[in-house]
């Protein structure tokens, strides 16, 4: 049986507190409509099924997998990715640890841990270790074996409490 | 992946018209966490997907009295994070809190959870042993089943064409009720049950189990109702002697098999001290305990 090709539809959301207008085909994820459409590539593609937690984004203030999303559900949603996360000039506290601590290796899990980390801190700001593994737990890394990971995230905790 | 449409309902009405125009090649959508894997797997191919999270009663968390009824695709976190039905349902919670991790949790629902049918789904058994009742729209209007009665073998429910899942009704709780649900994971999080066992006692005036209900999960095709190992509990005091029989009861009552996540073997002795814990930690709960 012919089908009438499926038509892109349009997605109409804020991202990162601009407001983006973009077509996207509405099987697509949005972690593909992300990289491909809106051009912000700072999401990362790893399992692309929902186990690795690399594609991480916030949206409407629950982070979740961007690949578990279609583009088209993101229609007048508001969503932060990584690249949302820095003030104008320099680092938010998260990356900054990251940075100090070793938190990342090849780098694909980051922003995930990043954008989940950062949901965390601002629901809980005195989360402790165990929840800090626990709400992490759909974030995987394969190269610092969370250590530095979670010592990063502790460490940006207490900068961020001296506001 | 083949191409599909998504067209958002907002009423039931516009959800069983939508479902209707595609038949067998539309489903419902409401987190996605299965469904968009099991497409993007090849596992079946769809012309549409019906976004049911914008129909009112399949995000509501309606009470009345003491029951409570939960949209479909109302997600876990908005079950688990409503302190009203973590107080009074926390075997509900048991299970709710622990499907995937908390980006999963944004989206999966209890009703996606049911209607996928995975054997080790970890929302259903607790749903069955608190005899709740799935709502259920379609193309002849409204019907009712038992939620135990919707998994009809892995991946399969007993949805017709045309038909969604709109709301799970948990009935109010009797006096001296109390459920727990607990699985076996080699990992705490992000983890597929090896096995799991819900179950749930009433206890009468003098302590006494005069109900039970038991479920296991991830040890057969479907949950398992282990009527023997809940009906050798009854008129019998809480112990750890009757615990353990309805253990070994129960144990025998799995039919599981041997794959990746574990053995047959295993399976039979993780549902027998799953059994005897959850009975444990229920009847806690049940005489107001702080489990």
């Amino acid at each position: 049986m012919s089908q009438a090709p499926v038509e892109k539809v349009r997605i109409r959301c804020t991202i990162n507190g601009q407001p983006a207008d973009f077509l996207s085909a509405p099987y697509v994820s949005l972690l593909e409509a992300l990289r491909e459409s809106a051009e912000l590539t700072g999401t990362k593609e790893g399992c692309n099924d929902g186990n690795c937690g690399a594609c991480t984004v916030n949206l409407n203030g629950r982070i979740v997998d961007s690949c578990l999303v279609l583009a088209a559900e993101a229609d007048g949603a508001t969503i932060e990715t990584v690249e949302g996360i820095a003030p104008p000039e320099g680092l938010h506290p998260l990356q900054q640890a990251f940075l100090e601590e070793a938190a990342l290796q090849c780098g694909i899990c980051t922003p995930g841990f990043l954008v989940a980390a950062k949901a965390l801190l601002e629901r809980e700001p005195d989360a402790d270790e165990h929840r800090i593994r626990h709400w992490l737990a759909g974030n995987l890394c394969r190269c610092t074996g969370y250590v530095q990971i979670v010592d990063a995230v502790q460490k940006a905790q207490g900068v961020l409490r001296q506001g | 992946m083949h191409p599909f449409r998504y067209l958002a309902a907002h009423s039931i009405d516009e959800a069983v018209a939508a479902l209707a125009q595609y038949g067998s090649r539309a489903r419902a959508i409401a987190g996605g966490t299965d469904l968009l894997v099991q497409l993007r797997a090849g596992r079946y191919e769809l012309d549409a997907v019906v976004d049911v999270k914008h129909v009112p009663e399949l995000t509501a968390l309606t009470w009345k009295g003491g029951a409570l009824t939960i949209g479909a695709a109302a997600p876990c976190f908005a079950v688990y994070e409503d302190e009203a039905i973590a107080g009074a349902f926390p075997g509900i919670i048991d299970g709710a809190s622990i499907i995937g991790g908390i980006q999963v949790q944004s989206r999966a629902s209890l009703g996606g959870n049911l209607c996928n049918a995975a054997p080790s789904g970890d929302a259903i058994c607790p749903l069955i042993v608190h005899g709740a009742i799935a709502h259920i729209a379609g193309p002849k209007g409204k019907r009712t089943l038992p939620v135990g009665q919707v998994p009809t073998g892995p991946g399969r429910n007993a949805l017709g064409e045309g038909e969604f899942l709109v709301a799970i009704e948990l009935p109010a709780l009797a006096k001296g009720f109390g459920a727990a649900y607990q699985r076996f994971t080699p990992r705490n999080e992000m983890d597929i049950a090896v096995a799991g066992v819900a179950s749930a006692v009433t206890l009468d005036g003098a302590g006494h189990i005069a109900s039970a209900s038991i479920a296991l999960a991830s040890v057969g095709p479907t949950p398992i109702v282990a009527a023997d190992a809940a009906a050798s509990l009854v008129g019998k005091a809480p112990s750890a002697a009757s615990f353990a029989e309805a253990g070994h009861i129960a144990a025998r009552e799995a039919r599981p098999i041997t794959d990746m996540r574990g053995t047959e073997v295993q399976r039979r002795k993780l549902v027998s001290v799953l059994t005897r814990r959850t009975l444990e930690q229920a009847v806690a709960r049940a005489t107001g305990a702080n489990a």
